[in-house]
């Protein structure tokens, strides 16, 4: 994993912005910019190609879900790796986020060791 | 009310605020809410809907969540701001869908709604319901906090 690569992450709750920031940091990344929904991850998007989207479920305006089937069906994020943060890992959610393209994804509460392991495993080190 | 329904709430309570902050919390032993006084300065509400509706209140004394949060951010929290605030919901919500996990392990499927956060001294927090309210306050090195569960059931 290239530490400079550029992360979009996304939550409507600041606080846990802040605490993946802190544990993405904590990994090696520090090349982050933010946003608070989908709609405005969509926006961050036109602007900015990144490497890594790390986005919350549960979000008003456009949850992480829409926002997963809207880049995966925009020629230029289709491929970029997308990494769903959940408070729930309740069967139905999991099973529509893998069909809709997902990466992995991870169950709040989390540490950074669990967040390294995932984003190895997308990025296949 | 099955009393047994409050213990994934202490479970994932624990498991929550432990991964997050690297704080020990000491569960008290359950008990029925009798008054309507809560028990912290900041509190996180969330409703719980599906075969049975429900709610979750966790309410924190000042020392306790500044001192989890000051954890969680890595960064000294002095006094309970926006960004308290904001962590408090999270918190909720993430107890909850630790404890609906565990929930629907065990054949009970649970969706939750947005959270609320109150904040204030002595503030009220009251369950507008018939059935009972199962309370656990935890202790922490630096102050306590109080969950409150409640299913119409």
């Amino acid at each position: 994993m290239d530490p400079g690569m550029k992360i979009l992450v996304v939550d409507d709750f600041s606080a846990m912005r802040r605490i993946l920031k802190k544990v993405l940091g904590q990994i090696g990344f520090t090349n982050i910019i933010e946003a608070d929904d989908g709609t405005t991850a969509l926006d961050v998007l036109k602007d900015n190609k990144v490497d890594l989207i790390v986005s919350d479920w549960t979000m008003p305006k456009m949850s992480g879900l829409d926002l997963l089937k809207t880049v995966r069906s925009n020629e230029s994020t289709k491929d970029t790796p997308f990494l769903m943060v959940t408070a729930s890992s309740q069967k139905d959610d999991v099973f529509e986020a893998i069909q809709a393209g997902v990466s992995n994804y991870i169950v709040k509460p989390f540490t950074a060791d669990t967040v390294k392991e995932k984003l190895a495993r997308i990025f296949k080190e | 009310m099955d009393v047994k329904l409050i213990n994934p709430f202490i479970d994932a309570t624990m498991n929550v605020l432990e991964t997050m902050a690297s704080i020990k919390v000491r569960p008290g032993k359950p008990y029925l809410k009798k008054d309507q006084v809560a028990k912290g300065e900041v509190s996180g509400v969330i409703g719980l809907t599906g075969e049975v509706s429900g709610t979750l209140s966790v309410s924190f004394s000042e020392t306790s969540i500044l001192s989890l949060v000051s954890n969680m951010f890595g960064e000294e929290m002095k006094e309970i701001d926006e960004e308290i605030k904001d962590a408090v919901g999270e918190i909720t919500n993430i107890i909850s869908g630790h404890a609906r996990k565990k929930l629907e392990e065990s054949g009970r499927s649970l969706k939750a709604a947005i959270p609320t956060v109150i904040t204030g001294k002595n503030h009220t927090i009251t369950h507008i319901t018939p059935y009972p309210v199962m309370a656990v306050e935890f202790s922490t090195d630096n102050g306590g906090f109080t969950i409150e569960v409640c299913f119409e059931e």
